[in-house]
């Protein structure tokens, strides 16, 4: 099940729309806060519910995976690198997990696969790259993405 | 307040603030509610604190200010000096100008740079729709009550009529089509704020878990940029 917006925490600041990877999370046009446009296309992949600074994103799961009772809750703080979750199950029982996200300063030490040295023959033969790139069947050559389109955190 | 009523609005909050409190892990006391209390209005009314977005921030204290400046000026001024023997007091209009012209700074800033729609959504400036007859009405009543005010001091007849018939109409345009919501959030946005400190300082956090304690290291990721990827 989708995700949905506390609207009295959500301040309409933009960052789940524009972090959703379905392009599902937008403004509402008339109480200007974020609102789930497609809740069956939601994967519930928890990007919107991390990146909201309000926390006012929740998910309401399936009634077989995560019955009524149930809460789910992640706070996600970049600066500290970290990602913790509470998970309360409806028999009482509590879990807390605390993750870490990064272990460098944002943006910075990105390897960049261009300036990587093109795999040697040897390489390309090896079972890994046998059938590349011909498999890929592209004869016009891969998409290039355009820097510019990506949001600064958002690496390729 | 019938809407209110049928919604059921108030049972829905005080069943939510009764389910908050059997998760609370050190209850708060009525003296520390009564300080959440003051903090609120210090932080969260006075100086809009929940704004993250720094502009929005701005640009919401100057037209609220704007606002409360402008609105009392205009009803101390009518009631209270509208005789044609009264003297009114010098700040008085200038304090109304003040407060139109911070309505216009805070309101245009908002209308061309940081609505949603156009910040968020890529729509452009231009396009209008139901949902801004709000902030179209605000900002009709503080420019024709500043150009209404020029051609008056100017002493330019005609126009000045046209504009201060133009300021009254967009003026009940504004008080008039104002919805319930709009209105509201006066009240609910600091109940809402009041009860978002009161649940952290409970410790149930509405379920979330508790800041890591871990040092603040590595900068910001994501939320470097504003969202404007749409």
């Amino acid at each position: 099940m989708p995700t949905f917006v506390y609207m009295t925490r959500c301040d309409g600041c933009g960052h789940c729309v524009d972090i959703c990877p379905s392009d599902i999370m937008h403004i509402d046009k008339t109480v200007r806060r974020a609102v789930n446009i497609e809740p069956n296309m939601c994967w519930e992949c928890y990007a919107c519910v991390k990146a909201c600074p309000q926390n006012a994103i929740d998910v309401r799961g399936y009634a077989d995976f995560a019955p009524l009772g149930h809460s789910v809750r992640v706070l996600r703080e970049e600066e500290k690198g970290t990602i913790s979750w509470k998970i309360k199950f409806r028999d009482g029982r509590e879990k807390n997990f605390l993750s870490p996200i990064t272990t460098q300063p944002w943006g910075k030490n990105i390897p960049i696969l261009g300036e990587l040295e093109l795999p040697d023959k040897e390489a390309l033969n090896s079972q890994l790259l046998c059938f590349e790139p011909d498999a890929l069947n592209i004869d016009t050559g891969l998409p290039v993405l355009d820097k510019a389109q990506l949001k600064e955190g958002v690496y390729y | 307040m019938l809407d209110m009523a049928h919604k059921q609005s108030a049972k829905f909050f005080f069943r939510n603030s009764e389910k908050a409190k059997k998760l609370a892990t050190n209850p708060v006391s009525s003296g520390e509610k009564a300080s959440i209390a003051l903090i609120t209005v210090a932080e969260d009314v006075l100086t809009s604190a929940e704004f993250c977005n720094t502009k929005r921030r701005i640009a919401h204290l100057l037209t609220m200010y704007g606002f409360v400046i402008f609105v009392t000026t205009t009803a101390i001024m009518i009631f209270c000096y509208a005789s044609i023997t009264a003297i009114t007091p010098s700040i008085l209009p200038l304090l109304w100008h003040i407060g139109a012209f911070m309505l216009c700074v805070g309101g245009y800033w908002f209308w061309f740079f940081i609505r949603v729609d156009v910040a968020v959504e890529g729509n452009p400036w231009y396009r209008v729709i139901r949902a801004d007859l709000f902030i179209l009405s605000l900002l009709a009543t503080a420019t024709f009550s500043l150009i209404w005010s020029y051609f008056q001091t100017s002493d330019i007849s005609g126009w000045d009529t046209l504009f201060f018939v133009l300021f009254v109409l967009s003026s009940t345009v504004l008080f008039g089509g104002v919805l319930w919501s709009k209105f509201a959030h006066m009240f609910f946005k600091p109940a809402a704020a009041f009860q978002k400190r009161v649940t952290q300082a409970d410790g149930s956090r509405e379920n979330l878990p508790a800041p890591a304690d871990r040092p603040e290291q590595f900068g910001l990721g994501i939320k470097r940029e504003a969202p404007r990827h749409y």
